[in-house]
């Protein structure tokens, strides 16, 4: 078995960028360091063939700035398995123990932070919500399709947080309650409607399976939107910021151009009903439409 | 170099709101974050927020609850503000949108947590540090506050003088985690650290991998003290597989506590015959693990945790979240069987000392939330607590910061005519090792070096300095091509700690643990990253976290070593009993030419009507 798998290269769409000139001081280290990680495979690899009980785990590989990474490729591990890993204890094994270039981002380790969202045998999911058990494998593990790839795992996030951001993600009310210590009330009805949408960890895996925002890259995109109904179904802010709300997700890279596919809905990892979100503001936008007439 | 008035580092609960009330006064403010904001680790809070806000119950009540709960080194002044200012704050949250769960009026609820005398715990389902978070970041948005995020901050830029209260902070450096520039951040008013807990020098901890004690590790080196480190709070139920927590709004709405022989131990076995699973944490903790130890552990491990007499409706409604955690990380239905639980590391109450308006001893440098030492927690905190010391100590310091005068502190940092200093007989001597290489991370701030030191740099100048020696300290790292790796280090520090520094301490674990540090420590000198790429390099940012972590966990030890008594989490096994006449009092920690020096100063009971007078603490 080869311990580098440079496989399926048509699919990895990252852009190499210029390097930077090196010294033939830094060329050597590079070099030491490259046959130090092989050295890792070598043993990793030795461990699956001692018969100890271990998962394949195909990782994508890219680093702009260090030669044998510009061409994208897939580097196999062999970790040993336990019950109860997960995709991201893998790679951390993976990274501590065999090659720490390794890189992905990750925090929490329970599903709170959104930080390690990959496409985990051809879909998007939670690197520590998935349960190595339950796939198949070797378990390829790649950056979120349709985003491009900083260096191995990580994607670059800076549209999807200006998209966040285009909806006003934030409470506007111009009635507060007198009194310091008043609160606004809420029903229990209008909490459990937006709660779904409160939950969003900003993980991007909706954005990055929506086929609408892969060929759009201005289209709001399902996060957004969700994140749209979330305050705009609020009761605490007005009917005029709802207005307001409406317009802009109502805009000609909003909600009309989501095609109900629920791919969205179908990858996020906290179970918001997206598309029930953006099908409910399209009746929404039709509403204030048909009283305008 | 960038500019702001007011640099806030982190962007968790604290740096936030911080972040937030400085720009409400007024200020240019930045804040520079090692993760994106809404990655921070207050989004993993669970409980809730106490504030007393309804009739029945009133700041005074919260008070003393808060007191008793902290084994009376809390500091009264601190506490006070805390449980003044939480009703209003919390209600703030509220007003910029925050979800919180309801009552039938459409008031926000509240349920009971251990240790408190009144249902207090406002929360927002089972993620309510979920929802802080991302309300804070919202209105961050809405401000259009400046955030640098994926910068790590790495160094404070500090003047030099030998006596750390002549220190001046006037900024920090950090790098792009995404490209590797390091750069300098100037800050014309203020640094605020809200840099989170160090629940990474454990190995079985709730915390996030991001929380290595960043703030403190630097602040520690530029000469703050760190104080009442030893106080490491280990939560009562947590997932025995990975650390996950397991609310403990579980017990505040009717879990209950099994051990294998399904005796409700907490009752029947006498730990807390009044409050049982609604005790506080430390004797929650204790309980648990004495049933393990004693043999009636389920699998010589851990406790079950039941709520399913809940009922499903109710579940759902308060703690759906949970459900979600037990199924994903250890694959066990909440609603049809009881969970696996055991105590993990939660909290640090210890940390970087500062005053109620969360200023520290270098002038211009703040510390907020866990990684700061307002001292409201004291040798244990309560449940439902650090969420608002979030909000209130975070609003007060970047108020401070951005030049409001908030009136003169009662608490006082740094060495007072009550200082007294403390030995502890050590196995090995603690703290740096010098080498021959010019090892720029050994001490910051200190020791002038020669050339004009009677003339004081311009802060922009100050900066710039710490700029070099930064980019010297990085470039040794990148440049070695062996040695020993940060992971093997890191794993070994965890797991002594972890060992030797937990729920139940010995003298002989805890000497082992420094005997450990310092092992490690000296392998630190041998560190490489083997990563040669700038771009993203996590390998180059952990190396340097690792170097935060000795720091810390060294506190941590030291602090528990001194303390030959038995307060709080703080259990010792040679001595089992409170001891006032000599333990009522601050450790504090100070890094002096390179190793701990460690010193106390006395706890304040006196609040401002009434002086809280320790008593046997019984739940």
């Amino acid at each position: 078995m080869s311990t580098q798998v440079p496989q399926e290269q048509e699919e990895a769409e990252v852009d190499a960028g210029e390097s930077r000139p090196r010294s033939p001081h830094q060329e050597r280290r590079l070099q030491e360091k490259a046959s130090k990680r092989e050295e890792g495979q070598r043993e990793s690899e030795e461990r699956a063939r001692e018969g100890e009980e271990t998962v394949e785990i195909k990782v994508f590989r890219y680093d702009p700035e260090v030669e044998a990474k510009q061409e994208p490729r897939f580097d196999t591990f062999h970790v040993p398995f336990e019950k109860g890993m997960t995709v991201l204890d893998a790679v951390m094994y993976a990274r501590d123990h065999y090659d720490s270039s390794l890189t992905f981002r990750h925090s929490c380790r329970q599903a709170i932070c959104g930080s390690d969202a990959f496409f985990i045998n051809g879909r998007q999911r939670l690197g520590c919500q998935t349960q190595i058990a339950e796939l198949d494998t070797p378990v390829r593990i790649e950056p979120l399709p349709h985003q491009e790839v900083v260096k191995d795992l990580v994607v670059d996030m800076d549209s999807f947080y200006e998209q966040m951001e285009a909806v006003e993600p934030y409470f506007q009310t111009n009635e507060l309650p007198e009194g310091d210590l008043e609160e606004q009330r809420q029903s229990r009805e209008n909490r459990e409607k937006i709660k779904m949408g409160t939950r969003c960890i900003w993980c991007a895996s909706c954005m990055s399976s929506c086929n609408i925002a892969a060929g759009d890259d201005q289209y709001l995109g399902p996060a957004p939107i969700s994140m749209a109904y979330r305050f705009a179904m609020d009761e605490r802010e007005g009917e005029d910021m709802k207005e307001h709300r409406l317009r802009i997700i109502e805009q000609e890279h909003g909600v009309w151009r989501c095609q109900t596919q629920f791919s969205c809905t179908n990858v996020c990892p906290k179970d918001i009903p997206i598309t029930e979100h953006i099908q409910g503001l399209k009746r929404e936008a039709v509403k204030k439409n048909l009283k305008f007439w | 170099m960038h500019e702001h008035d007011v640099l806030v580092v982190g962007a968790g609960g604290a740096g936030l709101r911080a972040a937030i009330a400085a720009h409400e006064e007024g200020a240019d403010v930045a804040i520079v974050t090692k993760l994106h904001p809404v990655r921070s680790h207050t989004g993993a809070a669970e409980g809730g927020i106490n504030a007393a806000l309804r009739d029945g119950d009133s700041w005074e009540d919260h008070a003393y609850d808060t007191m008793k709960g902290s084994d009376y080194l809390g500091d009264a002044p601190a506490i006070e503000t805390l449980c003044q200012d939480s009703p209003e704050e919390t209600i703030q949250l509220e007003r910029w949108g925050m979800p919180f769960s309801r009552e039938e009026d459409g008031r926000v609820s509240q349920r009971p947590f251990g240790g408190l005398s009144f249902p207090r715990t406002t929360y927002a389902g089972a993620e309510t540090g979920h929802h802080l978070l991302h309300t804070l970041y919202q209105q961050v948005v809405k401000r259009g506050i400046a955030v640098y995020d994926e910068w790590y901050v790495s160094r404070l830029a500090v003047t030099e003088d030998p006596d750390p209260e002549k220190r001046e902070c006037h900024g920090v450096v950090a790098f792009d985690v995404q490209t590797g520039e390091v750069a300098g951040f100037r800050a014309r008013n203020g640094v605020v650290l809200a840099t989170g807990g160090p629940g990474q020098v454990y190995d079985h901890t709730t915390n996030a991998v991001s929380c290595t004690g960043d703030g403190p590790a630097m602040a520690y080196r530029a000469g703050v003290p760190m104080e009442d480190m030893e106080f490491i709070q280990f939560h009562p139920t947590t997932l025995p597989s990975t650390g996950v927590l397991i609310s403990e709004g579980v017990r505040g709405e009717g879990g209950i506590l099994y051990n294998d022989k399904g005796e409700r131990f907490m009752f029947e076995h006498g730990y807390a015959s009044n409050s049982g699973e609604l005790a506080s944490r430390d004797v929650v903790a204790r309980a648990e693990l004495t049933e393990v130890n004693e043999g009636r552990g389920v699998n010589d491990e851990y406790v079950h945790l039941d709520m399913r007499h809940l009922g499903e409706e109710r579940i759902i409604d308060r703690l759906e979240n949970i459900l979600h955690l037990a199924g994903d990380f250890e694959g066990v239905d909440g609603l049809v069987e009881p969970m696996p639980v055991k105590p993990g590391q939660h909290y640090a109450m210890g940390g970087i000392e500062t005053d109620e308006n969360g200023e520290t001893l270098v002038s211009g440098l703040y510390a907020v939330g866990e990684c700061a030492c307002v001292s409201v927690h004291g040798s244990n905190r309560l449940g439902g607590n650090a969420l608002p010391e979030l909000i209130v100590f975070g609003a007060r310091a970047g108020r401070h910061a951005a030049g409001t005068d908030l009136g003169e502190a009662i608490i006082e940092t740094g060495r007072t005519e009550d200082t007294e200093i403390g030995e502890v007989d050590t196995p090995v001597a603690p703290g740096a090792i010098h080498t021959d290489t010019d090892d720029e991370a050994v001490t910051d701030g200190g020791d002038p070096r020669g050339e004009g030191a009677s003339v004081i740099p311009e802060p922009v100048e100050i900066v710039e300095r710490a700029v070099e020696a930064e980019n010297r300290r990085i470039e040794h790292l990148m440049e070695k091509d062996e040695g020993v790796q940060q992971a093997e280090l890191r794993e070994k520090l965890q797991k002594t700690m972890t060992r030797n520094v937990n729920v139940f301490r010995t003298e002989a674990g805890l000497k082992q643990a420094l005997r450990d540090i310092r092992e490690v420590r000296e392998q630190y000198q041998d560190v490489y990253v083997a990563d040669p790429s700038r771009t993203f390099n996590t390998d180059l940012q952990q190396t340097i976290e690792m170097r935060n972590l000795i720091d810390t966990a060294e506190a941590i030890t030291l602090g528990a070593l001194a303390r030959d008594e038995f307060r709080g989490a703080h259990w010792r096994q040679e001595y089992q009993e409170r001891r006032d006449e000599k333990w009522l009092k601050h450790t504090l920690l100070s890094w002096n030419d390179g190793t701990p020096e460690l010193w106390y100063k006395p706890v304040i009971l006196e609040g401002e009507e009434k002086t809280y007078e320790p008593k046997i603490r019984s739940y």
